[in-house]
C-alpha cells in the first residue's frame, strides 16, 4: 500500500517556529524501493516510499536502526540510488542525470551534516570548510576563504580555523561539519543523526544551529534522529518501520 | 584546489611513513638504475669529445667472412682492405684509418707501466676533435715518412714524465721504441674504443706488414661525410665496393660483408648478429631488447606502487565519500589521486636524480672504467622525468579508477560492497 504525504503526521508548528515554509515541493520521492542483494538473501530497506518535503520545512524521521531512514536520506541526497522510484528535485527527475550531472547538484542544493562528522583529517578547520566551494565553478580562492570564514562565524569557530579536526571536542567538530554545510548555502541540508555522537548539551547547541537556520535562512532541513525531543521541535516528524513510512 | 591536492599528498605521505618509503624506495632505485644504464649508454655511443661530429661520421669497425664448410670469421678488417678499397671512395670526404688499442709495455726508471698504444693516421686527427693540451697533431709528412713521434694523453703525461706541462719535444719510449711527444690531449674515456688510446702514433711505424693481402687483421676506419644527408649514398658506394672485393680464398670463402655504420648501429650489428644474421645494422632489435627489459624493470616496482595506492586510497574512502557529498565528480578524483601520485613519484625522480649522480661519481672516481666521466646531462634528465610520469600515471590509474566507481554513500562506509 502507498505511503501518501496524507498520511504524514500534521503537527503544530513548535515555537518559533519558521515563516519560511512554503507548499513549494522541494523533494518529491515516488515509489522508492531500495533492495539489497547479496546471493542467499534480499533485505529490503525502503518499500515504496512516497515522500514530499516543502521549500523551507525542517522535517525529522525516526524510526528504530534498520529501519531505512539513513538509506532514505541518503537516496534523498543523491549519495545512493534506488532501485526503483522516482526522486525529483525541484520537479525534475534526476534518475537519468550522468555522474557529473549528480556532482553539480550535490554541489550546488545539499548540504550534508553526518552522524560521525566525516571531516578530513588532514586538512584544517578552514579547508575542510572550503571543500564544497572547491568544487565550485568560478569561485577563486579568495571569495572561498571569505565564505568560509563566514560559515565559520556562524557556528562560533572563527578563532579555530587553523586547527585540525583532531584537536576540537566532538562538538566543535560538528559544529565544523554545520559550517561546512553551510558554505556552499544549500537550499536542503540533509542531517543524519547530527546530534547522535554528542552528549545532551552539546546535542541542543547543534540543534539550536539548525533550527536557526531554517528560520533565519529558509534552509530546507532533511534530519535523521533518535532523539524524541529533538524530533519534536521540528515542524514534521515522519517515522518509520521496517522500509515503509507509518506515520 | 592544486595547492589543497598537495597539501593532502604530502600529509598522506608523512602519516604512513613505511608505504612512503617503500614506495620511494622502489621508484628511486629503479630510477636511479635506469639512469646510470643511460648515462653509461650515452657515455658510449653519445657525441662527446672527441667524436662530437658522431653525425657526421660512419665508422668501419668489423668484417664477416662466412666459409663455405660452414661457420664465420668476425674481425677488425686489415689496413690493406681499408687502404685499398675504402680511403679511394669517392663520396666520402674523409678516411680515418687506425689500429685497435692494445697494452704496451713501458718504463720509468724500473717501474714498468702499461699504456694502450694506437697507431693512427693524419686523418685521425682531423675528422676526431681531440683537446690538445699542448703540441699538436702529428701530419702527412710525418706519418709518410714514418717519423717516430707521438701524442700522449695527460694522464701518460702525468706517469711517464711526472708532470703534463712542458712535455712536448720529450722522448717516450714505448713498446721498446723511442717517439718524440709531439703533443699532449685531454685523455679521452677507455669506453671510446675508436679515438681512445694513452698514446697514438703515425701507423707507418708499425713493426707489421701494412700491405699483406689479407681481408682480417687489427685496423677500423672512420668515414666522415660532408653532411648527414650524404650518409645514404656513402652507405650506398660503401655497399657497392665490399661486392667488388676479390675474395683472397674463393675454395673456402663464400662471400665477405662490411659495413660502414654510425657508431651505435656498427655496435648493435655485432651484438645482435645472432638475431640478424648481419641482415640488419640490428639497431631495432637492441631497442626492442632494451624497451622490453627497461619495461619489465619499471613494471615490478609499477604493480607494487599499484598494490600499496589501492590500500592507501581505500583507507580514505570517507575523505572520497565527503568529497564526493560535496561535489566531486568521479574525473576529478581520479584527477586528485593522479596529481597526489605524480608529486610522489616525482620526489620519488628527484631522488633517484640524486642517487644516480652520487652512483655515477662513485662509480666515474673509482677508474674501474679509464678516464671515464659520467653526466647526468639534459637527455638523460628527460629521459628520467618522462619515467617518472610513466610511474605516476601507471601506478595511480588503476587504483584511482577503482576508487571513482564507488556510490559515494559505500565510499562513506568505507568503501565495502
Amino acid at each position: 500500500m502507498e505511503n501518501m504525504l496524507t498520511q504524514t503526521a500534521a503537527r503544530p508548528l513548535p515555537t518559533g517556529a519558521p515563516l519560511t515554509a512554503t507548499s513549494q515541493p522541494v523533494i518529491h520521492l515516488r515509489d522508492i524501493e531500495k533492495v539489497y542483494q547479496t546471493k542467499t538473501i534480499e533485505t529490503v530497506a525502503l518499500n515504496r516510499v512516497n515522500l514530499t518535503i516543502n521549500k523551507g520545512e525542517f522535517v525529522s524521521i525516526m524510526g528504530p536502526s534498520g529501519c531505512g531512514k539513513s538509506t532514505l536520506l541518503s537516496i534523498i541526497g543523491l549519495l545512493d540510488e534506488p532501485t526503483s522510484g522516482v526522486i525529483e528535485l525541484d520537479g525534475r527527475p534526476v534518475q537519468s542525470y550522468s555522474d557529473k550531472e549528480l556532482a553539480y547538484l550535490r554541489n550546488q542544493k545539499i548540504g550534508f551534516v553526518f552522524q560521525s562528522y566525516h571531516l578530513i583529517n588532514d586538512l584544517s578547520v578552514l579547508d575542510n570548510v572550503e571543500l564544497p566551494l572547491l568544487y565550485r565553478a568560478g569561485v577563486g580562492g579568495k571569495e572561498r576563504r571569505e565564505r568560509a570564514y563566514a560559515a565559520l562565524d556562524k557556528v562560533g569557530l572563527s578563532a579555530r580555523t587553523n586547527h585540525f579536526p583532531s584537536q576540537l571536542s566532538g562538538g566543535q567538530r560538528q559544529r565544523v561539519a554545520i559550517a561546512r554545510a553551510l558554505a556552499g548555502r544549500p537550499e536542503i541540508i540533509l542531517a543524519d543523526e547530527p546530534t547522535g555522537n554528542l552528549d545532551s548539551v552539546m546535542g541542543e547547541e547543534i540543534m539550536d544551529l539548525l533550527l536557526g537556520l531554517n528560520q533565519q535562512e529558509g534552509t530546507t532541513i532533511v534530519m535523521v534522529t533518535h532523539d524524541e525531543q529533538q524530533a519534536h521541535k521540528t515542524q514534521r516528524l515522519i517515522r518509520f518501520f521496517d522500509g515503509s513510512q507509518v506515520s | 584546489m592544486l595547492l589543497s591536492y598537495l597539501k593532502i599528498a604530502w600529509k598522506v605521505l608523512l602519516r604512513r611513513k613505511f608505504f612512503t618509503f617503500i614506495s620511494l624506495f622502489g621508484i628511486s632505485f629503479t630510477l636511479m638504475v635506469l639512469l646510470v644504464v643511460a648515462a653509461m649508454f650515452d657515455h658510449l655511443v653519445g657525441a662527446h669529445a672527441p667524436e662530437t661530429r658522431l653525425n657526421k661520421m660512419l665508422f668501419v669497425n668489423f668484417m664477416h667472412v662466412k666459409w663455405t664448410g660452414g661457420g664465420n670469421m668476425n674481425s677488425p678488417p686489415s689496413y690493406y682492405l681499408l687502404d685499398k678499397y675504402v680511403r679511394p671512395l669517392k663520396t666520402p670526404e674523409k678516411v680515418a684509418v687506425y689500429s685497435n688499442f692494445h697494452s704496451t709495455p713501458s718504463y720509468v726508471g724500473n717501474n714498468r707501466i702499461d699504456l694502450d698504444l694506437k697507431y693512427t693516421d693524419d686523418v685521425f686527427w682531423q675528422v676526431l676533435d681531440f683537446a690538445f693540451h699542448e703540441g699538436k697533431p702529428f701530419g702527412e709528412s710525418e706519418v709518410k715518412s714514418a717519423a717516430r713521434v707521438a701524442v700522449i694523453n695527460r694522464a701518460t703525461a702525468r706517469k711517464y714524465f711526472g708532470t703534463d706541462q712542458g712535455v712536448v719535444g720529450r722522448t717516450i719510449e714505448v713498446n721498446q721504441t723511442n717517439y718524440r711527444v709531439q703533443g699532449v690531449v685531454e685523455d679521452v674515456p677507455a669506453m671510446r674504443f675508436s679515438s681512445y688510446a694513452d698514446v697514438w702514433v703515425p701507423l707507418t711505424t708499425s713493426p707489421n706488414d701494412l700491405q699483406r693481402v689479407q681481408l682480417h687483421g687489427d685496423y677500423a676506419a672512420i668515414i666522415q661525410v660532408k653532411s648527414e644527408a650524404d650518409i645514404p649514398a656513402v652507405q650506398a658506394e660503401f655497399d657497392q665496393m665490399v661486392k667488388r672485393v676479390p675474395l683472397p680464398d674463393p675454395k673456402n670463402m663464400k662471400y665477405m660483408e662490411m659495413h660502414a655504420d654510425p657508431l651505435l648501429a656498427s655496435f648493435s650489428r655485432q651484438l645482435m648478429n645472432p638475431f640478424t644474421n648481419y641482415s640488419s645494422d640490428g639497431q631495432a632489435v637492441l631497442f626492442s631488447i632494451l624497451s622490453c627489459i627497461a619495461l619489465l624493470f619499471m613494471l615490478l616496482p609499477a604493480l607494487n606502487l599499484v598494490n600499496i595506492n589501492v590500500s592507501r586510497i581505500m583507507e580514505r574512502s570517507s575523505e572520497i565519500g565527503v568529497r564526493k557529498a560535496f561535489g566531486a565528480t568521479s574525473r576529478t578524483l581520479i584527477g586528485q589521486f593522479l596529481i597526489e601520485n605524480i608529486f610522489l613519484t616525482a620526489i620519488g625522480g628527484l631522488l633517484g636524480l640524486i642517487l644516480a649522480y652520487v652512483a655515477l661519481q662513485l662509480i666515474g672516481g673509482s677508474q674501474i672504467l679509464a678516464y671515464a666521466h659520467f653526466e647526468l646531462n639534459w637527455r638523460i634528465f628527460s629521459c628520467a622525468l618522462l619515467v617518472t610520469l610513466i610511474f605516476g600515471v601507471l601506478s595511480g590509474v588503476y587504483p584511482a579508477f577503482k576508487m571513482s566507481r564507488l556510490q559515494p554513500v559505500q565510499a562513506l562506509k568505507g568503501g565495502s560492497k
